[in-house]
Parts: C-alpha cells; structure tokens; sequence
C-alpha cells in the first residue's frame, strides 16, 4: 500500500482542498483551513482507514502533511 | 406544516412515557423513526403497533451506557439508511430519596443513564451529523434540573448536567449546521410520575399556573418543533413544557 499516496487522498477528500495543496509541509489548520472538528475527524479517519489507535498526546504533534505521514508509516511497518 | 419525510429520527427510551409519544408525534409527520429501548418486548410491540398503522418505524435493544451497543446500532442505521438526521436523547430514569440516605449506587445508576448516556448517544452520532454536515439533537431534560427538588437530588443533577452537556454540544457543533437543544417537562402523566399519590399530584397541579399536568404528546409537540427547519436558529436552547410551573 502506498501510504502517502492514501493519506493524501484522505485528506484531499476530508478537507476539500485541492491535491496540489498537500504538500509535505502544508499545516492542516493554517495552510489547509481544518477547523479543530476537522483534525479530529482526519485523525478518526486514519485510525479507521489503517486500523490503528492513534493516541491523544501523538495525534497533537501531527499538524502537518509531512509528520503524518511519518508519523502513519512508522505505525504501520 | 412539517413534513419530515425523508427524516430519520433515533429516539432512545422510546418504548414508553414520553419517548413514545414523541416517536409517535415524529413517524405521524413522515420521518422513519428509529427506537432505542433496553426492553426487548416493549420494542416489538410499539414497533408492530406504529407499522400496522402505516408508519415507517424500526427498533433496537440497547443499554446507552454502553458506548459499544450504542456505535454498533449508529453504524447499521448509517449502513442501511445513510443520514441519521434526528437524535432524541430521552432515556432516563429517577431513583428518588432524601439526600442524607441516598444510596451511591442510586446516584450512580441515574448519572449513567440520565446523563452519561445522553453523552455516549451524542458522541457516537456526532461522526455521522458532522460527515452530513446537518443534524438535529434535542435532550430530554426536566424543570428539576433548573429549579431542583427534594428527593431527587440525582435526577436533578443529572438533568441540570443534561442542559450545561446541552450548551456545549450546541457551541462544538454549530460550525456545521448541528442544532442541538434541550426541551425541560414539568409534571407530566407518565409512569414515571404514576408512582406519585393523588394528594401529592392534585398538589402539584395547583401549582401550576396552566392548573394541570401535561400530557407526554404536550412534550412531543415541541420536540416536533425543534426538530424540522422552523426551529432551524434555534441551538444551545432549554425549553420548557410545564404550563407555566417555572418562570
């Protein structure tokens, strides 16, 4: 499964924006417009799309494209 | 006129009192209803008896303290009917008794059912209403939780919990079209109230400026109201059915 690829294509989904706008660096709130609702409901999403927990404390940190994908392939491999 | 086809209405508690009359009220204006009941036979019945007149009515068995019996029932109604527009969080209960000898396991049974699972119903539909980006919460209160009474000190404070939980579901969901509100009944002829002697409701009844107790449809009528599109800014609100009881 190509991880970037999938959460690239959640987040384009989820948030409305367009694909060209998720880049590595693109801050959900600030650059991307999520709302605080939206980070949660980007988080419940990747936990039930790759079924993993994602913790309160580790979901806080991952406020750019960039850290969540990190963050999702770490949990993942 | 309110049309609410197309609608469907969750109801927890609503095999009997006032939950019944307010699915009752929701199915004969056109929404599908769906009732949420721990009593497994009462369910069957009232969902025979709204189908055999014609209303699109379906059930569930479930505690709402459980968080998972809860989300499993959201998702098969999410799966087979796609929006879940209407929740009407209405299962409570009372353990009555003076505070000095009230037993915790009173308090804690009434706080779980009263409040909490107004708490876990809401969360566990709120994925759905805030992905629909439109629903409506109405939470079913009491004049008790506003002016509190003796006797009742746990269902009072559950109920005032229901109106503040009320105030801040309205605030985080707003951003997306979430209506949320709370209705608060007086006295109201239920078998929650049958309980209480002649002398004491005849009491309560002077009381009361309008001079009688309301009928659960009293209830049912303005949770008709708050739940279609001529409530639509209306959030955040407390309402009360108690002929004037409070003021």
């Amino acid at each position: 499964m190509d991880i970037t690829a999938k959460v690239k294509e959640i987040i384009v989904e989820e948030l409305g924006v367009e694909e060209s706008e998720v880049t590595m660096e693109a801050n959900f709130i600030e650059d991307l417009g999520a709302d605080s609702l939206d980070t949660v409901e980007l988080i419940m999403k990747f936990e039930e799309e790759f079924d993993i927990d994602i913790a309160d404390e580790d979901a806080e940190k991952l406020v750019t494209v960039g850290k969540a994908i990190e963050y999702l392939k770490s949990k993942i491999n | 006129m309110i049309d609410l086809s197309e609608k469907t209405a969750v109801i927890t508690g609503a095999a009997q009192g006032i939950g019944l009359a307010i699915t009752e009220k929701l199915a004969m204006n056109n929404a599908a209803v769906i009732i949420v009941d721990i009593n497994k036979k009462l369910i069957d019945q009232r969902v025979e008896m709204l189908t055999s007149r014609g209303l699109n009515a379906a059930g569930y068995q479930a505690d709402v303290t459980k968080s998972d019996q809860i989300e499993d029932i959201f998702k098969e109604i999410s799966s087979t009917r796609g929006n879940i527009d209407i929740l009407i969080n209405n299962a409570g209960i009372t353990r009555d008794g003076l505070l000095m000898k009230m037993k915790e396991e009173d308090w804690d049974l009434v706080l779980a059912i009263n409040l909490k699972g107004t708490f876990i119903c809401t969360q566990k539909v709120s994925r759905y209403m805030l992905k629909q980006r439109s629903g409506v919460i109405i939470n079913i209160a009491s004049v008790v939780g506003i002016m509190g009474n003796a006797g009742q000190a746990n269902y009072a404070a559950s109920k005032g919990g229901i109106i503040a939980l009320t105030k801040s579901t309205a605030r985080e969901f707003a951003s997306r079209n979430i209506r949320v509100n709370a209705v608060a009944p007086g006295f109201i002829e239920t078998e929650m109230t049958s309980i209480l002697s002649e002398e004491v409701i005849k009491k309560y009844a002077e009381a009361i400026p309008l001079k009688r107790m309301g009928k659960p449809e009293d209830v049912a009528d303005l949770c008709l109201f708050l739940a279609s599109d001529l409530a639509k800014y209306i959030t955040g609100q407390t309402i009360q059915v108690d002929g004037g009881l409070i003021m």
